[in-house]
């Protein structure tokens, strides 16, 4: 090792040399600790996959059932009847009756209310309400779910007698309240980023606060508007207390809002809460409904991602 | 293809209202197009400018120079009514375009900033086509045909002098362009609406000393159909492309005059002292 003595004027005072071979020790324990806490969480996420997957073979090994059923049958009946039936269909409909009507409130609603918020509000009305939105996004969702068995219920069953006493709609509802501060504080977010100086030029070109709300400033925040709809959408896909407590347990391939249906996370629920005693094929079967459920929201993170690569390789 | 150069709708022919506009065209000599009286404007209770006293004329290209923080911008944003969107700003006195109060409660602002372009310091055209960054004002405006619209991009670009290089690829993405390029598109987006007045905010601040003199040579084939109101921090600019020039102090208009008299026999000390570089 070369040492490197300082002979140029006017002299530093000097301390005394830090241990190198100390500073190569820490720096090899930081280097361990990082790569541990990745590992780590790498790994937590690897093992749940092997499981879903290894649980999921063994169902599909079981006499009862077959690959082929499970993702072209229309009939899920585990628990009740002489013969079982195990096509994931009428889950997967559930679930998706549930996304579908609480998107078509939450995404909607959200976007405006953002909308609203960046490029109406006074700075005061916003300083309010943002984190307003926030505390509503950090409610338990158990509560979302009882205020749709006592309010939203209750509620459509009035309007319209058409109503289960469990519903999709009243799930879907109550699922859309929970997603609109996603919805709402991530578009914000997106909106706002967009620079000023974009505002300006179509200010400057006689565009009203409405055309350039909607024909620039959204435009040009698309990819982050976007974003925030997939997580809202997955976040939707697997919500759990809401439609287990307002959907009702009852598995059906319909589209009506108005009936009882059984989301796949309703079905897990039931399963480990103890509805099924055995070791038997329906248990097992709660594995082969959380893999599908694994894919579906994997399909949206992969698609959120693609979106956002393309989108913004137009926009920077 | 060439298309006359009456094809682009100038702002009498879209049978607007703003008092005086109308009459465009026969002049000799300079007509006033903006003049202010007695003009202040503050943001909160900082009194950005004082007392302002100014006649812009006509198709001609007026310089505002001195030093950061003079007002320059503050004025030229008041003059399409920009400084609306600063909660804080207000103004008092008058500031006439073509004969018509620009403070005046009842101005449309929409109207007047078809009338009033404005190009920026930094070039922002909008994360869209180049084909669509052109046509974004017009859309706003006039009903019109495919055809029609095809017309006012391809004469916006031309006029300023962008069409050659971008003809082959109207719709590929705005910010695909050069710095140079992105500023002139935005002069033509700012064009295609029908403006008489053209504000340039240091246009050219923000760009390699090419795209200057692109942006120079533009502003001279301009000047022929347009008012035009420069505020730029570049002496040599004011004098080689400006008719008249103003020279602002905190807040105050020093002088004003034809930028030849005002470069070579300033009247005022301190204009002396800041275009020779010995500020103080």
């Amino acid at each position: 090792m070369t040492t490197i003595t300082a002979q140029s004027p006017p002299a530093l005072p000097q301390g005394k040399p830090k241990s190198k071979a100390l500073r190569r020790v820490r720096e090899s324990c930081i280097m361990a600790g990082l790569i541990g806490c990745g590992v780590f969480s790498i790994a937590t996420t690897a093992t749940i996959i092997v499981i879903l997957a290894v649980e999921a073979f063994r169902f599909f090994r079981l006499d009862e059932v077959s690959f082929w059923e499970f993702i072209s049958g229309t009939k899920w009946s585990p628990l009740l009847g002489a013969e079982k039936h195990f096509g994931i269909w009428p889950l997967i409909s559930g679930t998706l009756l549930v996304t579908l009507v609480a998107m078509s409130v939450a995404l909607p609603l959200g976007l405006i209310t953002a909308i609203w918020l960046s490029e109406y509000a006074k700075p005061k009305v916003r300083a309010v309400i943002k984190p307003v939105l926030e505390v509503l996004a950090g409610i338990p969702t158990v509560v979302f779910g009882f205020f749709a068995l006592t309010v939203i219920t209750p509620g459509l069953r009035w309007i319209h007698e058409g109503f289960g006493v469990y519903n999709a709609a009243s799930a879907g509802l109550a699922v859309a309240v929970m997603c609109l501060p996603i919805v709402t504080s991530l578009s914000e977010d997106a909106l706002r980023a967009v620079p000023r100086s974009l505002r300006e030029g179509a200010f400057g070109l006689g565009a009203t606060r409405f055309e350039v709300a909607v024909r620039v400033v959204t435009p040009a925040a698309l990819s982050g508007i976007v974003a925030a709809f997939l997580l809202a959408i997955a976040r939707a896909v697997g919500e759990t207390m809401i439609v287990a407590l307002a959907a009702g347990a009852s598995p059906s391939l319909t589209m009506d809002p108005r009936s009882e249906v059984q989301p796949m996370t309703g079905y897990m629920v039931q399963i480990f809460l103890g509805d099924a005693s055995n070791f038997g094929p329906e248990y097992y079967s709660s594995y082969a409904v959380a893999a599908t459920l694994f894919l579906m929201t994997l399909l949206l993170t992969l698609i959120g991602h693609r979106v956002r690569v393309r989108y913004r390789q137009v926009y920077e | 293809m060439n298309i006359p150069a009456t094809t682009l709708p100038s702002p009498a022919e879209q049978g607007l209202n703003l008092q005086g506009i109308g009459s465009s065209g026969e002049h000799v000599a300079a007509q006033p197009a903006i003049e202010v009286e007695g003009f202040n404007a503050w943001y909160g209770d900082y009194h950005a400018l004082t007392n302002m006293n100014i006649v812009i004329p006509e198709k001609r290209i007026t310089a505002f120079i001195g030093p950061s923080g003079c007002g320059k911008s503050t004025f030229l944003r008041w003059i399409n009514r920009m400084n609306d969107l600063v909660p804080s700003a207000r103004a008092t006195g008058t500031l006439k375009l073509h004969g018509q109060d620009l403070l005046d409660k009842a101005t449309d602002v929409v109207e007047l900033r078809r009338h009033v372009g404005m190009v920026f310091q930094k070039p922002n055209p909008f994360p869209k086509s180049i084909y669509d960054n052109v046509a974004f004002g017009p859309r706003l405006h006039l009903r019109m045909s495919r055809g029609e619209l095809n017309q006012i991009v391809e004469q916006s670009l031309r006029r300023a002098a962008l069409w050659e290089e971008v003809k082959d690829r109207l719709k590929s993405p705005a910010l695909s362009l050069s710095g140079g390029q992105q500023q002139r598109l935005c002069i033509a987006r700012a064009i295609a609406v029908g403006p008489s007045v053209l504000l340039m905010d240091e246009p050219c601040s923000a760009l390699d000393p090419r795209s200057t003199a692109a942006i120079e040579d533009l502003m001279a084939q301009l000047r022929n159909d347009y008012t035009i109101a420069i505020v730029t921090h570049n002496m040599q600019q004011a004098s080689r492309a400006s008719d008249y020039s103003a020279f602002m102090y905190q807040g105050e208009l020093i002088e004003f005059g034809q930028t030849e008299q005002v470069f070579t026999m300033p009247k005022s000390e301190q204009t002396q002292n800041y275009i020779t570089g010995r500020f103080g």
